[in-house]
């Protein structure tokens, strides 16, 4: 299912601000991708760029090319919408939908993308998606509750269970620790190291130990000065980035001489 | 003598020191609520305290000669043809008017037409009752001849047909454009703080933009959407102008919607009734104005009682 991402030469606009500018790599399938950089480089706009979520507001646009294993995300024929039922997305604030009980949280994509499913179906989907984000064993015998009735870590883990519920390729994380204390952090953590078997993952942090915990491969956004655009400023494999960078300027933030 | 003692007495609140500014602003609320509950209490006590000879007076006394129950029950059966003729038309095509406002209108356009619609809410109740008499009533007449020909096994169509147009339908109609405004302007606000994050969650597992609606504004807007529906039935149960200008009522009950002869609603019957009311009969316009007074509370108390019923999947926690 896994699948891997090129980004050629992308350029993300908003309106007529250059917001990311000349993105080139490789994200490689079956394994944790971190984007780290300070706020307002434009690694979570890169993100959103991957499954065309940037579009939601007004007047964004790229340049440049996004290849899923051999198919372009923005070639013309292209819906947006079939773009996120492939490459599913956590966000930094849990986001259950608060009118919808737990069960229905985990298949509502499922019910976007099918119409019908049985009903012994739906169920063993829900147990399999729950266990998936280890969250079966603390919510089975609530499933009818809302989904707001949950900690902020299970609410986290319980929009984690509804984006795998859709099997996607790619599952992109933008910060999903952020507003987690630290045991439910630790949990998520677990859980992606559990999903990196399946998915491909990419994950913006703003946490540095949480990318050299997790990830494979880095990548280091920075931009030059306010209102310039944000660049990827080197993409390594996490140990080299935390070791032994190739740019200065990975190694100044790195060892938190700025930013 | 206790008031020199008092002070050692009573031991002093420690801490919360209190503020003027916090005390103006505290009885100004509590005198606020106090008040609105004073008001209601002195409405109520006036309707019934009016309308009691008409309830003990003798069948005879009462307009019409045949008692009370018989003189209110059409004009109660009118008042709420006419107002749920409004709400059915008028809440779908309010909450079409506000998904297409916040959602998938360019934005110019959407500033647009919300000002018009606003601009509904702003002409006065006799100018549309003026307006359904010239204008509506005529252009229905056809309609009226129609449904009469097509949906006669309805009893709400089994006509003759009014040839002036001045029917219990025409009248739901023009009440429907007055409500019009107040379910979309409540229903555009709702559907534009439905929160982003729960829009993005949509979006981001393959909605399109009607699944997302369908998923995270409607469930949303939805308490909002049956709160605004009952504040237009409230404003189309006691219109009085512009059903007393248009329907030509008076003719028992009936629940057939386009013939000559109509039940009258109980707020236009009043206004046209008042003036030359004497004795009982002012008690009997009372006691219906009491019935009204009921049937609108018991609409604002169903209407809460939807909006908390799931309060825990209401989005608001």
């Amino acid at each position: 299912m896994a699948k891997r991402i090129e980004v050629s030469d992308l350029n993300i606009y908003y309106g007529n601000f250059l917001a990311v500018q000349g993105v080139n790599t490789s994200i490689e399938p079956r394994s944790i991708t971190a984007l780290i950089g300070p706020s307002g480089c434009g690694k979570s706009t890169f993100l959103r760029s991957l499954n065309r979520m940037h579009e939601v507001l007004p007047g964004a646009r790229v340049e440049g090319k996004v290849v899923m294993d051999g198919q372009d995300l923005y070639g013309s024929d292209v819906d947006p919408v079939n773009v996120r039922r492939q490459i599913g997305m956590v966000f930094q604030r849990p986001n259950p939908f608060p009118t919808m009980s737990i069960y229905d949280n985990v298949i509502a994509g499922n019910r976007l993308n099918n119409t019908k499913m049985k009903k012994s179906e739906s169920d063993d989907l829900v147990e399999k998606s729950l266990r998936g984000a280890n969250l079966w064993n603390e919510v089975k015998d609530r499933l009818d509750r809302p989904g707001s009735s949950l900690s902020g870590g299970q609410q986290q883990r319980l929009c984690i269970a509804r984006a795998i519920a859709v099997e996607p390729d790619v599952l992109l994380m933008d910060e999903p620790c952020s507003a987690l204390d630290p045991i439910s952090t630790l949990a998520i953590e677990d859980l992606m190291a559990e999903l990196k078997e399946r998915f491909t993952i990419v994950i913006v942090t703003h946490n540095m130990q949480q990318a050299a915990r997790v990830s494979e491969s880095t990548g280091f956004f920075n931009l030059n000065g306010v209102g310039q655009p944000g660049r990827l400023i080197e993409f390594n494999p996490t140990e080299k980035i935390f070791s032994n960078p190739d740019q200065k300027a990975t190694e100044d933030y790195i060892s938190g001489r700025f930013g | 003598m206790t008031a020199t003692k008092a002070p050692t007495e009573r031991p002093a609140k420690q801490g919360a020191v209190r503020r003027p500014g916090d005390r103006i602003f505290a009885g100004s609320a509590k005198g606020s609520g106090i008040f609105i509950l004073v008001v209601l209490a002195g409405v109520a006590a006036f309707l019934i305290s009016e309308a009691i000879p008409a309830l003990t007076a003798p069948a005879e006394d009462i307009p019409g000669g045949e008692g009370l129950a018989s003189y209110i029950g059409p004009l109660v059966l009118g008042t709420l043809l006419a107002a749920v003729i409004a709400l059915v038309v008028a809440t779908p095509l309010a909450v079409g008017i506000a998904l297409f406002v916040t959602y998938y209108a360019p934005r110019r356009i959407a500033a647009a037409l919300g000002y018009v619609i606003d601009l509904l809410a702003a002409i006065p109740s006799v100018v549309y009752g003026f307006w359904g008499l010239a204008v509506m009533a005529p252009a229905l007449v056809p309609f009226h001849e129609w449904a009469a020909e097509h949906l006669s096994w309805l009893p709400f169509f089994a006509g003759p047909t009014s040839a002036s147009g001045r029917t219990m339908l025409t009248v739901g109609l023009v009440l429907g454009v007055m409500i019009l405004p107040i379910i979309s302007a409540i229903a555009r606000e709702v559907f534009s703080q439905a929160p982003a994050l729960h829009r993005e969650a949509a979006l981001a597992l393959g909605a399109t933009r009607w699944e997302m609606i369908r998923m995270a504004v409607l469930p949303y807007g939805k308490s909002g959407v049956i709160a605004g529906a009952m504040l237009g039935l409230g404003r189309a149960l006691g219109e009085t102008m512009a059903v007393a200008i248009i329907l030509s009522g008076g003719a028992g009950a009936t629940v057939n919607l386009i013939s000559s002869s109509n039940p009258s609603t109980i707020a236009s019957n009043i206004a046209l009734r008042f003036p030359e009311a004497t004795g009982v009969g002012v008690n009997t316009l009372i006691a219906s104005g009491l019935v009204l007074f009921v049937i609108t509370l018991a609409v604002n108390m169903l209407a809460r009682w939807i909006v908390n019923r799931r309060a825990d999947f209401s989005g608001a926690n």
